[in-house]
């Protein structure tokens, strides 16, 4: 109980005096204050995964009503990623931040907005009021706006910030309804009120309601076709930032959809089949679109749409798992979802982090111009390749096993599955079976182009790797990946209390263990096999051509002897082939000018991907919109005695309209009489 | 274990088989067919030259990319014997296995910064994409057919009745061979035999590769034509006694060594710009097969 006073005191007093301490010891503080935090929380969060949900009522005020606090194992799950994120982001970011030293004001509001960020989050887990869960809602919006434009004098940052908060409020503005919605037919704020209601409540109601917020969430977890702020606000933002905001920022949107699946208890079914259609198309255009970017962070961000997808898979399939009552496909799919979440906060935070040590080491993230950093960076090279592995879904790491309990789900749902149901599970194998080649080719372009090869560019920096403190959290990171690749028994038993809560069934332990434990008994059998079987190979390797002569020559050219930096394949040739296949599907702005003639001149070529659906959904529209409101610029002449005019034609016609709207009615009485 | 054992011994024949049997359709007399042996095993023995550009990428990448294939080996089942992993989705596992060596190969040929061997390692990326989904698709339509979600209990379980299952078989021994050939970079996707680096997928990958590394590879190619070789066989032996199976088990692949053979004795490579839609193609192909099992099933309406 004293724990949340605690909580918000630190947090106050931490906010409070930031701009006080010198510049050296404003992120210690906010580093120490999350640590705290971090602990208070994260043993609640402890506890309540032990089987021992907190609960607790405030009183409120009249305009809230009483304000609950439950702590139940799902709010758990997403508290301790949360705070394992920030605790090696925050890390991160300390070293990361070294280098704006000089901007003092900057960093005490970067400091402020990032506590107010894991505040505002963590309460986000726990706040069951409707009213204050927006208004936490909305403080996380506004603090992760001023986290994002931190280079604010950069015109592209600002643009970007203003992208996303904007987009935070449409996706506001579709919480508000759904919960001004609930307010009205319930008369509480309390989720546990509309809980109640909607039980009694089946059909159309509970579906929409729920699809209001499932929009809602869905602009901050970034499902196609909300996307469009997730590639515009992660490059802007400092690389902690940005790892911060794909890791567990956009999973608190999955967290609302989670969350309200619980309370308002829609027709599954139904529900589940639009989750799993959606999610499907995200992946697949998210991972489309990260192939062809140049910036790598903005192809990070294209990666955490599509694993946003990936997630919400899973959670399509525990909802139809629960509409149909097959609880093994509801284990399944929300195990699935739910692990997916931690693994992509963990790789996708990593390569986030590492993509901020390429920044800090080259000041650029346009792939075409890096190469070679292998050798420059080594352990930034290897966190980095351990990150695209993982995220490729490939074994022996983490993504893989999430992935595969998402096959073994439709796999197991295969075989009891009816025509259109069929259907559904073809398309969602081949949907996921695609997204995992597609994100293959998207990482070994990314790893290849970056690291390997030569530098195309000459710096004129010297560029070396970050310092090892700044590494250590990175470190930590990869051993999650690895150990949950490695012993993942041991992290699916902490997901039996959410998954239960999820699929409403205490059976959930049974099929964890029937189902899923042996399975990963032997996963983790294959896993280590195959560690054991390269190392046995490897020293083979050592010890055969201990005694043989190695010979070390320029890198064969089919006979040219003379090859440059230039000649090496680039990213957009790596991704040629698939850019002619996939044509229809992507836009691409280009500009070339070929090199002709006896003598020619220099050419060149640019292109920039740019995004289909954006074009489509929001430019065409807001072109539309503008084109049609100019006609009206006339009114806007600059003469302020027409301003004047405007106000009191208003005035006039506010008075007028009801009293000719009565007198209307009555002559229309009138005529009635007749 | 027996049928690593079975896919070791095939694998040290299936490619000699093939080369013999390109080598008397083109009549030429042509190596032994313990040549490709000879190969690795003078390889083995060589000393290696290295590129300056590489990294330790290079180092490791054919050890892992042989360790994968290995790897996938230890799955494969026997009619009755497991495979020496055996669990609930292991062709999940199978196909990733097989991915993570293909992500190392194609990452070792950026290592050297060499304009050619990145054309073969995108080439190579997009390919094994694209066949990807007819392999998971082939699978969730035994799954499907026999109840099972494993390789031993699936092909157990296999039971070929009816006209319909015999058409299902020879669609999916299809689709098999096509992926096979795909994975092995061989003929209509990819000429091995070819000069000109522009044309080439895998050979042009591995440019740069010598030695000890080289020999991994090659011989990582073998066994990869004899594995998918005994998933084909594991459709046809269900049940079938070990006396009559391990004879039968060679037969097939004997077989299917000339099939492929004689495949690139007769048809030309496709052009590059057609590869994606004959391999995107066997997806229809294994949809075809999915709907035969509804059929069989009765599942439809």
């Amino acid at each position: 109980m004293t724990m949340i006073p605690a909580f918000l005191a630190i947090c106050f007093f931490v906010i409070l005096t930031i701009p006080f301490v010198g510049v050296k010891y404003k992120g210690i503080l906010v580093y120490l204050a999350i640590v705290v935090n971090a602990g208070l929380t994260g043993y609640l969060a402890i506890q309540a995964l032990t089987g021992l949900p907190f609960e607790t009522i405030f009183p409120g005020s009249a305009v809230t009503g009483a304000i609950a606090l439950r702590l139940d194992a799902l709010s758990a799950w997403f508290i301790l990623i949360i705070n394992f994120i920030f605790i090696t982001g925050g890390f991160y970011g300390f070293f990361y931040m070294k280098a704006y030293q000089n901007q003092s004001k900057n960093l005490s509001l970067h400091g402020i907005a990032f506590l107010l960020l894991y505040s505002a989050l963590i309460s986000l887990t726990v706040i069951q009021n409707g009213m204050v869960f927006l208004i936490a809602w909305e403080i996380m919006a506004l603090s992760a706006f001023v986290g994002v434009i931190f280079e604010h004098e950069k015109m592209a940052t600002v643009k970007a910030g203003f992208n996303y908060l904007i987009q935070s409020h449409v996706s506001i503005l579709f919480l508000m309804l759904g919960f001004m919605w609930a307010a009205y037919k319930t008369g509480s704020y309390d989720f546990q009120v509309l809980s109640n209601y909607t039980t009694g409540e089946k059909g159309a109601a509970t579906v929409i309601l729920f699809t209001t917020f499932f929009v809602g969430f869905a602009f901050k977890a970034g499902f196609v076709p909300f996307h469009t702020w997730l590639p515009y606000a992660h490059p802007a933002a400092p690389a902690h930032i940005s790892g911060i905001m794909s890791g567990v920022m956009i999973k608190i949107g999955i967290f609302g959809i989670l969350r309200m699946m619980l309370v308002i208890k829609p027709d599954f079914a139904i529900i589940g089949y639009i989750i799993l259609v959606v999610s499907v198309i995200s992946g697949l255009y998210g991972v489309m679109l990260a192939i062809v970017q140049h910036n790598l962070k903005r192809l990070l961000a294209y990666h955490s749409i599509e694993n946003i997808g990936i997630i919400g898979m899973g959670i399509g399939l525990g909802s139809i798992g629960l509409g149909t009552g097959n609880l093994v496909l509801a284990t399944l799919g929300f195990a699935a979802a739910l692990l997916h979440v931690w693994n992509h906060a963990l790789f996708k935070s990593l390569l986030f982090f590492t993509a901020g040590n390429v920044y800090q080491a080259t000041h650029t993230l346009n792939i075409e111009q890096l190469g070679g950093l292998i050798k420059k960076m080594p352990q930034t090279a290897f966190l980095f390749l351990i990150a695209a592995i993982a995220i490729s879904g490939l074994p022996p790491f983490n993504g893989f096993i999430s992935e595969f309990i998402l096959y073994s789900g439709l796999y197991h749902w295969l075989l009891d599955a009816r025509l259109l149901s069929l259907v559904a599970i073809v398309f969602a194998i081949l949907g996921l079976v695609m997204i995992g080649g597609l994100a293959m080719l998207c990482f070994t372009k990314a790893f290849g182009v970056v690291f390997l090869g030569n530098a195309r560019q000459a710096f004129k920096h010297e560029v070396h790797e970050v310092s090892f403190q700044q590494l250590i959290p990175l470190y930590l990171i990869v051993f999650f990946i690895v150990a949950i690749g490695f012993f993942p028994g041991f992290f699916l038993k902490l997901l039996i209390e959410p998954v239960s809560l999820l699929a409403g069934n205490s059976g959930v332990a049974g099929i964890f263990e029937i189902n899923t434990m042996q399975t990963m008994q032997q996963i983790s059998w294959a896993a280590w096999g195959f560690i054991v079987l390269i190392s046995v190979i490897f020293i083979v390797r050592k010890l055969v051509s201990r005694k043989r002569t190695i010979a070390v020559e320029p890198t064969w050219g089919c006979g040219y002897v003379k090859p440059t930096a230039n000649m090496q394949y680039t990213a957009s040739s790596f991704i040629r082939s698939y850019t002619k296949l996939f044509k229809p599907l992507l836009l691409s702005y280009k500009k070339e000018k070929n090199i002709q003639g006896i003598f020619p001149a220099d050419g060149f070529f640019e292109s920039h991907p740019y995004d289909k659906l954006e074009k489509w959904l929001i430019d065409t529209p807001i072109m539309e919109f503008k084109s049609f409101m100019s006609r009206f610029i006339f009114l806007q002449n600059g003469r302020l005695q027409f301003y004047i005019l405007y106000g009191i034609i208003f005035i006039i016609s506010i008075i007028c309209i009801p009293i000719v709207y009565d007198m209307f009615i009555h002559l229309i009485g009138y005529f009635k009489q007749l | 274990m027996l049928s690593f054992i079975l896919i070791l011994i095939a694998g040290a024949f299936f490619t000699g088989i093939i080369i013999r049997t390109k080598s008397i359709a083109s009549g030429r007399k042509g190596p032994g067919i313990l040549q490709p042996i000879n190969d690795v095993v003078r390889l083995f023995k060589k000393g290696a030259v290295y590129s300056r550009t590489t990294s330790f990428i290079f180092q490791m990448a054919p050890t892992i990319y042989f360790s994968s294939v290995v790897m996938a080996m230890m799955l494969i089942p026997f009619g009755q014997s497991k495979g020496l992993i055996s669990f609930n989705g292991d062709f999940v596992f199978f196909a990733y296995v097989l991915a993570l060596g293909k992500f190392f190969s194609i990452i070792s040929a950026m290592d050297t910064g060499s304009s050619f061997e990145g054309m073969g390692a995108s080439r190579e990326s997009l390919y094994s994409l694209l066949a990807e989904p007819a392999f998971f698709i082939l699978m969730g339509s035994f799954a499907l057919l026999t109840g099972y979600t494993s390789f031993q209990e699936m092909f157990a379980a296999l039971h070929l009745g009816s006209y319909i299952s015999y058409a299902i078989a020879i669609l999916a021994t299809f689709v098999l061979v096509m992926i096979a050939m795909i994975e092995n970079s061989r003929m209509p996707i990819d000429d091995p035999k070819t000069h000109l680096e522009l044309t080439m997928i895998h050979e042009v990958m591995i440019l740069d590769n010598s030695g000890f590394d080289l020999g991994l590879i090659l011989s990582a190619g073998y066994l990869k034509f004899a594995l998918y070789g005994a998933i084909i066989v594991n459709l046809f032996i269900g049940m079938v006694p070990y006396p009559y199976a391990i004879p039968l088990f060679f037969i097939i692949q004997f077989l299917l060594a000339i099939i492929i053979g004689l495949i690139e004795s007769f048809i030309a490579r496709f052009r590059m710009s057609h590869n994606p839609q004959f391999i995107f193609a066997l997806t229809s192909v294994s949809l075809l097969i999915f709907f035969g099992v509804l059929l069989v099933l009765g599942k439809f309406i």
